[in-house]
């Protein structure tokens, strides 16, 4: 609620601008009208399943995988619920993450260790941590909400033969482990085709690298593959999706603390 | 191997293997507990060596809304027969349904929130023979009703059948000076093992804030003394039996978030016709996320142990002590965040009263994608004679288990 009031006061702000001139929309507006733009596109897709390998490199091109399920719950007027299960390694099979993700609002997370029977609270300062020894932070796994940077507007430019606007963003959540982010928008279908992190002392951290995207139910754009490369430690994570589902008939009794402890 | 099993398992069960989605899963390890210090009785060894097996087989009966889960236990001892034992961690159906879930047969909860105690957590009769954390649980037979509401969680047991503790046996290490006989055990009720016990749990959370408040009335877990159950030649007690006696006990767990902070409680007060005491445990864990720009975190717990009971006891007959009295527990929690998922947590219960220390290390790391190699330490040191804790003086260990999951 608040979090719209605050896009309708900037869009009534942008609008007041527009009233002394017309050229007059800021890089920041622009920016954040993409944005807005992306999220109003990928509204509506009620909940989703999906499966995902994930393949984990080193330097030395030593490589270990995990089978991960995901099941996504869409919230309207907060961030989405989500419920990961892991089926591989074998030693955290029926391990799960049950996450209340929210716009600046810390989210909340419960882990399930299934040796113990044991739901364990996580703290969410952890957001910067990497997800399963992955290149992949939770916050790079997060649902992600407008309200959760801001943004500029830098340039528009061709990446991989797509026309994109190029958008910084900054994380306006604590805890985060990046000063900023480079995000490349298709400017067709407003996804994104590649992202670059940069760490608290603003070095160029990683990349993500988005292929494969297919439509769903006529609108829904989804990867089937995201590749992630830590430049500085030469370590990189492959994401490979399948099994997209959507409207699958999900609800709240889906993403609790019982569904978290069943799950598998 | 795994495919044999499944067949050997659908011929038994007589089930149509085509009618019913079913999952196997489980690990197999070998462990060697190597003790530091000569034996202080002459049945007892210097190292042992077992196995153990826990496959999880798994039936979906449709779009997992009912299932059967089935978990046997089995472990082998190189010399103690007690530790060689044979358990169902679990053996139940359990149905989904739109307002509640039940859960019918043998089955495991975990209850807490603590890191070096468990105070609350009372459904499950600790596997002590295990190992001496706690955290090693017998199957109970319940019946579970379950629902999730705006108001908050609530879970409500009927409990029939009580699981006696294992302990350790003539040949076992750890162990008291004198031996318990588990099966010996002695009950206040006259229903014995069969008395009926009833528990219940209600959790609620709002943002950061976490509490749950459980109530058990039954059978208590720990037994209350021992009695004594053989005798030598001069009339001296040789053995005990274990003493269950009814309970009531109210628990309480709350939890709260705060920054990189986790603060902590578990308390509870528990009545018998013999005692009533309170007991808790409070404190925090604090996480150093990503130190010196690398990956890895580290936590610092912290937490203060309260036992109304006194911590020395001065024969087995008398009503059990906690070595956990006056106590403070710090350990360090260090995450590599590596692909090998390395962890280790490295601490010490430290006797505020008589300086009693209790060490432990417990490190993991997996090996390839489907083993994993786990060390752990435990030493006593500073004990004084009567307390809980001096019959583990010479007991200090190291124990390495490689498992293999599949």
């Amino acid at each position: 609620m608040l979090n719209k009031l605050y896009i309708t006061a900037l869009f009534s702000a942008a609008l007041c601008l527009g009233g002394f001139s017309a050229l007059a929309e800021t890089s920041q507006e622009k920016g954040l009208a993409i944005a807005v733009e992306a999220d109003k596109r990928d509204t509506g897709f009620g909940d989703m399943t999906a499966n995902m390998t994930m393949e984990l490199r080193n330097k030395q091109g030593d490589s270990s995988i995990r089978y991960i399920r995901i099941k996504t719950l869409e919230v309207t007027g907060d961030g989405d619920k989500s419920l990961s299960i892991f089926d591989k390694p074998a030693d955290v099979s029926g391990t799960a993450f049950l996450t209340f993700s929210h716009a600046l609002k810390p989210d909340e997370q419960w882990l399930y260790l299934p040796a113990l029977k044991r739901v364990k609270r996580i703290n969410s300062n952890n957001k910067s941590g990497p997800f399963m020894g992955s290149e992949f932070a939770y916050e790079d796994l997060a649902s992600q909400e407008i309200e959760k940077y801001t943004y500029n507007y830098l340039r528009d430019e061709i990446q991989n033969g797509i026309d994109c606007f190029v958008v910084e963003r900054f994380p306006a959540y604590e805890h985060s482990g990046y000063t900023r982010q480079i995000a490349w928008i298709n400017k067709a279908e407003y996804r994104p085709e590649k992202i670059e992190f940069y760490d608290r002392k603003n070095s160029l951290l990683k990349t993500l690298d988005y292929s494969g995207y297919n439509q769903y139910l006529n609108q829904y754009w989804r990867a089937s593959s995201m590749s992630m490369e830590n430049h500085q430690t030469g370590k990189s994570t492959l994401l490979t999706w399948s099994n997209y589902a959507f409207k699958t008939g999900l609800d709240d009794g889906d993403f609790n603390r019982n569904s978290l402890k069943r799950a598998r | 191997m795994q495919k044999l099993l499944l067949r050997v398992l659908i011929s038994a069960l007589s089930l149509p293997a085509a009618a019913v989605d079913m999952q196997v899963s489980g690990n197999i390890d070998a462990q060697w507990r190597v003790f530091l210090h000569d034996a202080s009785l002459p049945e007892q060894h210097d190292s042992y060596a077992s196995a153990s097996v826990e496959p999880e087989f798994y039936f979906d009966l449709g779009n997992g809304d009912q299932s059967i889960t089935f978990t046997p236990f089995y472990r082998k001892d190189q010399y103690d027969d007690e530790r060689t034992h044979a358990d169902i961690r679990e053996l139940h159906w359990q149905g989904v349904f739109d307002e509640f879930e039940l859960r019918i047969g043998i089955s495991k909860v975990y209850w807490g929130v603590t890191e070096s105690i468990h105070l609350v957590d009372i459904v499950n009769q600790t596997d002590a023979v295990e190992n001496i954390d706690g955290e090693d649980k017998l199957g109970q037979p319940m019946i579970r009703f379950s629902t999730e509401q705006d108001w908050g969680l609530l879970d409500v047991f009927v409990l029939p059948g009580f699981r006696e503790r294992s302990f350790a046996g003539i040949e076992g290490r750890p162990r008291p000076p004198f031996v318990i006989d588990a099966d010996a055990a002695v009950y206040e009720h006259a229903d014995k093992e069969n008395h009926m016990d009833y528990a219940a749990r209600l959790f609620n959370y709002w943002d950061n804030w976490e509490v749950g408040l459980t109530y058990f009335t039954g059978t208590g877990r720990d037994p209350e003394s021992y009695v004594p159950s053989a005798f030598n030649t001069l009339g001296q007690p040789i053995a005990f039996a274990p003493f269950y006696a009814q309970i009531d006990q109210l628990g309480l767990t709350v939890q709260a978030l705060i920054d990189a902070w986790t603060w902590k409680l578990e308390a509870i007060s528990r009545q018998s016709a013999a005692q009533h005491f309170t007991a808790f445990a409070a404190g925090f864990e604090y996480t150093f996320v990503g130190v010196n720009e690398s990956s890895t975190d580290v936590g610092v717990v912290i937490e203060y142990l309260y036992d109304e009971r006194d911590d020395l006891v001065t024969s087995p007959t008398q009503p059990a002590a906690s070595p956990f009295q006056n106590d403070i527990t710090t350990a360090f929690r260090i995450t590599l965040n590596d692909i090998q998922s390395s962890e280790v947590l490295i601490g010490l219960i430290t006797d505020i009263d008589d300086q009693t220390v209790a060490a432990f290390i417990e490190a993991s790391r997996r090996l390839g994608d489907s083993f994993k190699a786990e060390l752990e330490l435990r030493s006593f040191s500073n004990t004084v004679p009567a307390s809980p804790l001096d019959a583990f003086r010479d007991d200090d260990f190291i124990q390495l288990t490689l498992g293999w999951y599949f």
